[in-house]
């Protein structure tokens, strides 16, 4: 059977991994309104894939400093800058993306199939990416578990948080760069292109059930898993691309359930 | 004796090219019930996240309790617009009214027994507690209103500061409102500040005008003509239950 294979294991081992870290840092995403700057964190980390394929390095491991360096940055301009901060983020957006590509085109020798770092292969996911994946995952969690009250109450009022003195610009910082770390998670699943898909469509599902944020966190994760297995079967039994598969499912099943539910409502 | 917490001395402030405030000196002391009234886009917020440190002055000096704004916040309960609260948050009353408590919290961040006790008590005083588990989506404007005041109540302020607190509500609602408000001034400085100029008047202790800069602000009790010129914005002041006092446009 097909389950007994190692690379199928992996897949469902890596799927599950990336449920987790996007059940718990998607629903501060979609709660404090941070999709477009995850878009910009995510497709940034493009560069840091880049940078590690041109200097040799596991693109994993470098897509993790470089994607919490520009996520830091896109975190201070956005909140120095009074105006036009959406024209930063697709600054960022789009220059680490064209640096990603340059670097790769720099690279000397045979460069790895482009498609699996922006859309995503998960059959191919290797024991070192689950590696890297769990101690990111272990990292995000224990990170959210310390910080809890304080990202609840900044995402709740980012204003008042302030006037308590709360460190909010580290707040910030620090719950961007959780954005990153999860991005690099996502990147074997599904790709960067397609990881704002993951960040946000799971906890969206869940805020449809639950108007408790502890809930929220595990409902999503919980979502993200069957999404993703019955994604990962689908593009199996199916023969089509995993990453494309599982965010089809998602997007679908989230839209449908959202339809279902103002129905109810009406 | 009484103490000055708030001190301003030619605060002005910029919005790149845009002077929001211009030369404002203003003091509160620590017994005030101060309303600040103005026009929409006269620099009344601005002039809150001045004194909350959220902004720095262009030119100028803030001190809050003798301290800068950034050291003495911790005595100011801030109560914001409840208009501007995004309902959809998954976060029920008692997780709102314990935020308050958060700038006390230990390096975990957690709530301490004490800290709960404390905001217990806050919705004791704003009588919210049988909502305690209400999501903040189902609650009505009033309700939600209370649920700010909870929370900035829990930080256990010397100074409460209410941003718009009387928008969107009732005739009813507002003056049981201000009732409250005026037992809560017994124990604590308030400044509140509104557009809406209703029923201020006949409630708060002192008024302050302010429109860019600050017209006016002294007793509420003052001669009509005093009243008139020194009083520069376009409003008009109706009391409830006091003869109705309207005021002409201002000359510049």
């Amino acid at each position: 059977m097909v389950y007994q294979y190692a690379f199928f294991q992996n897949a469902l081992m890596a799927g599950i991994l990336a449920a987790i870290a996007c059940g718990v840092i998607g629903s501060y995403v979609v709660v404090k309104r941070l999709v477009f700057i995850s878009g910009g964190i995510s497709h940034a980390a493009f560069g840091g894939i880049g940078l590690g394929l041109f200097l040799g390095y596991n693109p994993l491991l470098t897509a993790i400093l470089f994607s919490v360096f520009s996520s830091s940055v896109l975190g201070i301009i956005s909140k120095k800058a009074y105006q036009r901060e959406d024209t930063l983020i697709g600054a960022m957006w789009a220059i680490g993306m064209a640096f990603g590509i340059f670097m790769i085109y720099q690279t000397p020798g045979y460069v790895p199939d482009l498609s699996s770092y922006l859309f995503g292969n998960i059959l191919t996911v290797s024991r070192t990416d689950i590696s890297i994946m769990i101690v990111l995952n272990v990292i995000i969690a224990l990170i959210v578990f310390v910080r809890y009250n304080e990202f609840l109450a900044f995402s709740f009022d980012e204003e008042f948080s302030e006037v308590t003195n709360v460190p909010v610009m580290r707040t910030y910082i620090v719950l961007l760069s959780l954005v990153a770390l999860t991005v690099v998670v996502l990147v074997s699943v599904v790709g960067i292109i397609l990881a704002m898909a993951l960040l946000t469509l799971p906890a969206a599902t869940a805020s449809l059930f639950t108007n408790s944020f502890k809930k929220m966190i595990l409902f999503s994760t919980l979502i993200g898993v069957a999404y993703m297995i019955m994604g990962i079967a689908m593009s199996f039994f199916l023969n089509q691309p995993s990453g494309a598969t599982i965010v089809l499912v998602s997007g679908i099943s989230y839209l449908g359930l959202l339809g279902i539910k103002s129905l109810i409502n009406k | 004796m009484k103490q000055e917490i708030i001190k301003l001395e030619k605060v002005s402030f910029d919005y790149g090219d845009n002077r929001v405030l211009e030369d404002i000196t203003l003091t509160v002391y620590d017994d005030d019930f101060l309303g600040i009234i103005g026009p929409n886009g006269g620099g009344k917020s601005t002039l809150l996240k001045l004194i909350l440190g959220l902004l720095t002055p262009t030119e100028g000096n803030i001190l809050l309790f003798n301290k800068s704004p950034q050291e003495g916040r911790k005595y100011v309960g801030y109560v914001p617009q409840y208009t501007l609260v995004d309902r959809n948050f998954p976060i029920n009353v008692e997780q709102v009214v314990l935020s308050g408590r958060i700038g006390q919290t230990d390096f975990l961040r957690r709530y301490s027994e004490k800290d709960r006790k404390i905001a217990e008590k806050s919705m004791d005083i704003m009588g919210i507690k049988e909502i305690k588990n209400t999501q903040i989506g189902k609650l009505s404007g009033g309700q939600l209103q209370r649920v700010l005041i909870a929370r900035a109540l829990s930080t256990e302020p010397k100074l409460l500061l209410l941003d718009e607190p009387t928008a969107n509500i009732d005739v009813q609602a507002e003056t049981n409102f201000y009732d409250f408000l005026h037992g809560l001034s017994e124990k604590m400085a308030i400044i509140l500040v509104t557009h809406d100029t209703g029923a201020i008047s006949s409630h708060v202790k002192t008024i302050g005008c302010i429109n860019k800069t600050l017209h006016y602000h002294g007793e509420k009790s003052i001669p009509p003509k005093v009243f008139e010129k020194l009083y520069g914005c376009p409003i008009e002041l109706i009391g409830h239950g006091i003869p109705h006092r309207v005021l002409k446009e201002h000359s510049d």
